[in-house]
């Protein structure tokens, strides 16, 4: 296994500043994003590697548990950030926080017991890099279909109407945007099945085969690793964007818009 | 004495004036007021699509009482403005088979044609039959003719008249053509500032 030295990921990370630099001079307004990004990342995975390091030496449930519940909180608000019009109050915050902790942490624990069978389960070289690859594909796929969904009812709000007018109840005539949702939260994990080992060879496989496992077992480790993320991201998506659609009409199937926050663009701004 | 058709007691929406109304089997009623006067608030409290107090009762029966959706097959609004959520017109329609466009003055042939190529009145009419094939007992229609000719409005309100008239049906409409309310509505009431008033 090659060593990286800080030298090295200077380099690498020069790139990620040239890209921004290039990004300012053509004001396309993402330079801060990509650096504030970057930075980040760099101070997140640092810290988590000194913290991995003693959680491992420790092998303490209470330790990997308090680990995972910082992991889900810190999910729930990227998903909540990333919504253009999110539920008003906390509710959608703890909505989108409690699908990917049934979905995540279930299918993480059915992996660790059942699958690996690990003792103890918990193990945290095994149970902390699983939930962590749970976690964050299922909050980007909550994140999508949360937004997908809001945005879409939004949008079509006329057209839902009609239904409800027509007779239609809540959850029929959110059917369409519910399975839009699913879909577009789903896309990146059913690109992600189609195209392994075709097109790319997936982070998780590439991180073994460069450290030096050897690659049959890397590919297994990858394809179970694939399944688990389907299961989680898809039962993830499903639980929080049935909560969303459940949330948008009331108790007489009523479209309830006021429960988003409201857009305003601010005046004289063109984009 | 059997209860009216529709009751409405003391119906608030927003933070307007308490208004009632009765509507007996058969009746042909018009609402005129300026725009922003809550004509369409008001139908979208009877059809129960927004929030609102008061009673409204169909056949003595309270709209609390019944399940929301059945509610809207039996008290049917028709928005100003059609909405449609798919490109194909026929996929609105339940059992095309069975729905009388040529009373309307409609072809057939627009069913299987994309809804970006109907015309405004094309639309107005076809919502209407859309909304017709749910049988409702009371039609809140909100300016049914605003878009249609002199000729299609002719076909309109006659066929109107003939759906209440078969049905036991009643309705309440609003157009800006003070002509045509004095001439189809049997009674006629005013909307100002979410205050109802009937006009003598």
């Amino acid at each position: 296994m090659i060593l990286l030295s800080w030298v090295d990921l200077t380099l690498a990370g020069s790139l990620v500043v040239l890209l921004a630099l290039i990004n300012w001079f053509q004001g396309l307004g993402l330079g801060r994003k990509i650096l504030l990004g970057a930075a980040r990342a760099v101070i997140q995975l640092t810290l988590v590697g000194l913290v991995l390091k003693s959680i491992f030496a420790w092998n303490d449930p209470w330790a990997v548990g308090s680990v995972a519940l910082v992991m889900l909180l810190f999910a729930g608000r990227e998903v909540q950030a990333r919504q253009t019009r999110p539920f008003e109050g906390l509710s959608g915050y703890w909505a989108g926080t409690s699908a990917m902790f049934v979905s995540s942490f279930g299918v993480g624990f059915f992996a660790l017991t059942v699958v690996l069978g690990n003792h103890p389960w918990y193990q945290p070289q095994y149970a902390i890099p699983l939930l962590g690859m749970l976690l964050g594909n299922c909050m980007t796929g909550v994140a999508l279909g949360l937004n997908q969904f809001s945005q879409g009812i939004h949008r079509d709000q006329a057209a839902i109407e009609a239904k409800l007018t027509l007779g239609w109840t809540g959850w029929a005539a959110s059917g369409e945007h519910r399975r839009q949702a699913l879909q577009m939260a789903l896309t990146p994990i059913l690109n992600a099945m189609a195209s392994a080992g075709l097109v790319s060879i997936p982070g998780m496989m590439t991180g073994q085969i460069l450290a030096g496992g050897p690659p049959m077992e890397a590919a297994k480790y990858q394809i179970l690793i694939l399944f688990m993320i389907a299961a989680g991201t898809g039962f993830g998506v499903l639980l929080a964007v049935s909560w969303a659609a459940y949330r948008l009409f009331d108790e007489r199937h009523r479209l309830r818009l006021d429960r988003l926050r409201a857009v305003f663009v601010p005046k004289g701004k063109r984009i | 004495m059997p209860a009216p058709l529709l009751e409405v007691k003391a119906l608030q929406v927003l933070n307007g004036p308490p208004n009632d109304l009765l509507l007996e089997a058969g009746a042909l009623v018009g609402l005129e007021g300026p725009s922003g006067a809550g004509k369409s608030l008001f139908f979208k409290a009877l059809a129960d699509l927004i929030p609102h107090q008061g009673l409204v009762m169909l056949e003595g029966q309270s709209q609390a009482g019944f399940a929301a959706p059945l509610w809207r097959k039996r008290v049917g609004y028709l928005p100003a403005e059609s909405a449609w959520w798919s490109d194909q017109v026929e996929s609105h329609f339940q059992f095309p088979a069975f729905v009388p466009f040529e009373a309307l003055g409609l072809s057939r042939d627009l069913l299987n044609g994309p809804v970006s190529r109907l015309s405004t009145g094309e639309k107005q009419r076809l919502a209407l039959l859309r909304l017709l094939e749910n049988k409702p007992q009371v039609l809140l229609l909100d300016e049914p003719t605003a878009s249609l000719d002199r000729a299609s409005r002719g076909l309109l309100e006659a066929f109107l008249l003939d759906y209440l008239a078969k049905s036991g049906g009643a309705a309440i409409f609003t157009s800006h053509d003070p002509e045509q309310l004095v001439r189809l509505a049997s009674k006629r009431y005013q909307m100002e500032n979410l205050a109802l008033s009937e006009v003598p």
